[in-house]
């Protein structure tokens, strides 16, 4: 696969998500990026957007669902939202977008510091694999792989969305 | 007697935490760097994760502690786990029923982890060796020997407060001869990589030979707190005294106590910690207790993100093992 575009795709982000806060009369959200890539995201989006309220961000380590299986994942930098939740439109942001768990965990994490009004979910990519019921409000690109071949963004400075083919390990009975 | 890896697992993990003797820097570097992030959860209005949801945690106290076993507690509670807390004195030990049914029966009750305070040296060592192979020990103080908790939660405080260990001169002042924390803390400290660790104190409250744990000894305040980052005043442990250690209170604080007049010889910035419970007038006045340079009660908030780190990371890796069994 040739080189993505990320520069681009969140260009058009940014004017979608604008429109869409338009629409709904939302002129305050709280925009909270999920740690790693997903803050890298929000960081330009926050920039586009001119939002007053700092930037969220969330490690959702203490919420995944695999901790029975695999422990405790090494530590990125912790959860930080600087402002109440309670009440607030929140635009929560991910880099990629496959099985849903990761905003599911992201989204008990988001209910444990408050109710919020609503929230909306910004996706640079969202590609198959869902094993969740849970979609995106706003996707910068749609893509069909299969469940072998991965999808990453590296980054910050420059943005790079990689693709790579693993071997999927064989599922012991 | 003590065997010394019975805390690590094959791949090296924690599976007990024991002792901080022997514990490689980059698993106390990790237990610091999962407390960071354990912190922000107690300033949330919801002070709960879901990391430890069903898992039954019984707090084994066989030696009276408030702050200790209300750290853990909190701790595991905020992990969502379950806790029992049974205070032994008043159990089924004073009805003649052995430590080792005790456990059996704990075991029957599907408890996942002991944490274990015991007035003996080694004795969570002892049951740690004892249990069935799915629970986890974390010592919360034995005898004289180890208290690995509060020598992290000590670590945390300095390096929150101080970054870098390498730079740092460390002074521990008063009973070291008791004090299973302050052994503990020379351990981490010396694992950690500070400077110069320091033990100030008569020498009938030091213990024989401590230069062997890389230590330098001080019979005198003022000159061993020259220059020093942290002083960590230890509590006079009458209870733990057979015989005349110390002429009487008011002599060793006299000499040992720390004064602000005392506190000018460590550097400006010095912090000042001490692991409870204080006796004031004793071991520290009540204006450096109460001072700006006190970091006590910080102290005991960071026993709570401590506990929860370890209890996670130990739970976690015997989820890991289990993972992989089935």
């Amino acid at each position: 696969m040739s080189e993505l575009d990320v520069t681009g795709l969140l260009g058009e982000i940014s004017s979608r998500l604008k429109h869409y806060l338009q629409q709904r009369r939302i002129d305050k959200p709280l925009m909270i990026g999920i740690h790693t890539g997903g803050v890298w995201i929000a960081q330009r989006l926050h920039h586009d957007l001119k939002l007053e309220d700092p930037l969220g961000t969330l490690n959702i380590a203490f919420y995944r669902d695999d901790f029975t299986r695999i422990g405790v994942h090494p530590q990125v930098k912790p959860s930080r939202l600087p402002v109440t939740v309670e009440n607030r439109h929140i635009i929560l942001v991910d880099d990629v977008l496959q099985t849903g768990r990761t905003v599911r965990a992201a989204l008990n994490e988001i209910f444990d510091y408050g109710r919020p009004a609503s929230v909306a979910l910004v996706v640079l990519v969202d590609r198959s694999g869902r094993e969740l019921p849970i979609e995106p409000t706003i996707t910068g690109m749609h893509l069909e792989l299969d469940a072998n071949q991965q999808i990453k963004l590296e980054g910050p400075e420059p943005f790079r969305l990689v693709r790579l083919e693993r071997e999927i390990p064989a599922i012991k009975p | 007697m003590i065997q010394r890896d019975i805390q690590i697992d094959e791949s090296g993990r924690l599976r007990h935490f024991l002792t901080t003797e022997g514990v490689k820097r980059q698993l106390l570097t990790e237990i610091l760097d999962h407390a960071e992030n354990f912190t922000a959860v107690g300033n949330r209005s919801i002070k709960k994760v879901p990391l430890l949801r069903g898992s039954t945690i019984a707090n084994l106290f066989f030696e009276p502690s408030t702050r200790t076993r209300t750290t853990f507690e909190l701790a595991a509670k905020r992990l969502s786990a379950d806790v029992l807390n049974i205070n032994i004195n008043s159990s089924a030990t004073t009805k003649g029923e052995s430590l080792l049914d005790m456990l059996r029966n704990l075991e029957a009750m599907h408890c996942d982890m002991f944490i274990v305070r015991h007035a003996q040296s080694g004795a969570a060592h002892f049951i740690a060796r004892h249990v069935a192979p799915h629970i986890r020990v974390i010592n919360a103080g034995d005898g004289s020997h180890a208290h690995p908790t509060q020598a992290m939660l000590d670590m945390f405080t300095i390096r929150r407060h101080k970054g870098a260990f390498a730079d740092l001169r460390i002074a521990i002042v008063g009973d070291i001869m008791h004090s299973r924390v302050a052994r503990s803390q020379i351990h981490a400290l010396t694992t950690l990589g500070v400077q110069e660790v320091r033990v100030i104190g008569p020498q009938t409250l030091l213990p024989r030979k401590v230069e062997n744990l890389g230590v330098h000894v001080y019979h005198d305040l003022p000159a061993g707190l020259a220059d020093v980052d942290v002083i960590i005043m230890l509590r006079l442990q009458r209870e733990r005294m057979t015989g005349a250690l110390i002429p009487s209170e008011r002599e060793y604080f006299e000499l040992y106590g720390l004064t602000p007049e005392k506190l000018a010889f460590a550097k400006p910035d010095a912090i000042v910690m001490h692991p409870g419970p204080i006796n004031r007038g004793v071991e520290i006045s009540s204006e450096v207790a109460d001072g700006p340079q006190s970091v006590i009660l910080e102290q005991v908030s960071n026993g709570i993100a401590i506990r929860m780190a370890i209890m996670s990371i130990i739970m976690g890796n015997r989820f890991g093992d289990m993972g992989e069994q089935s």
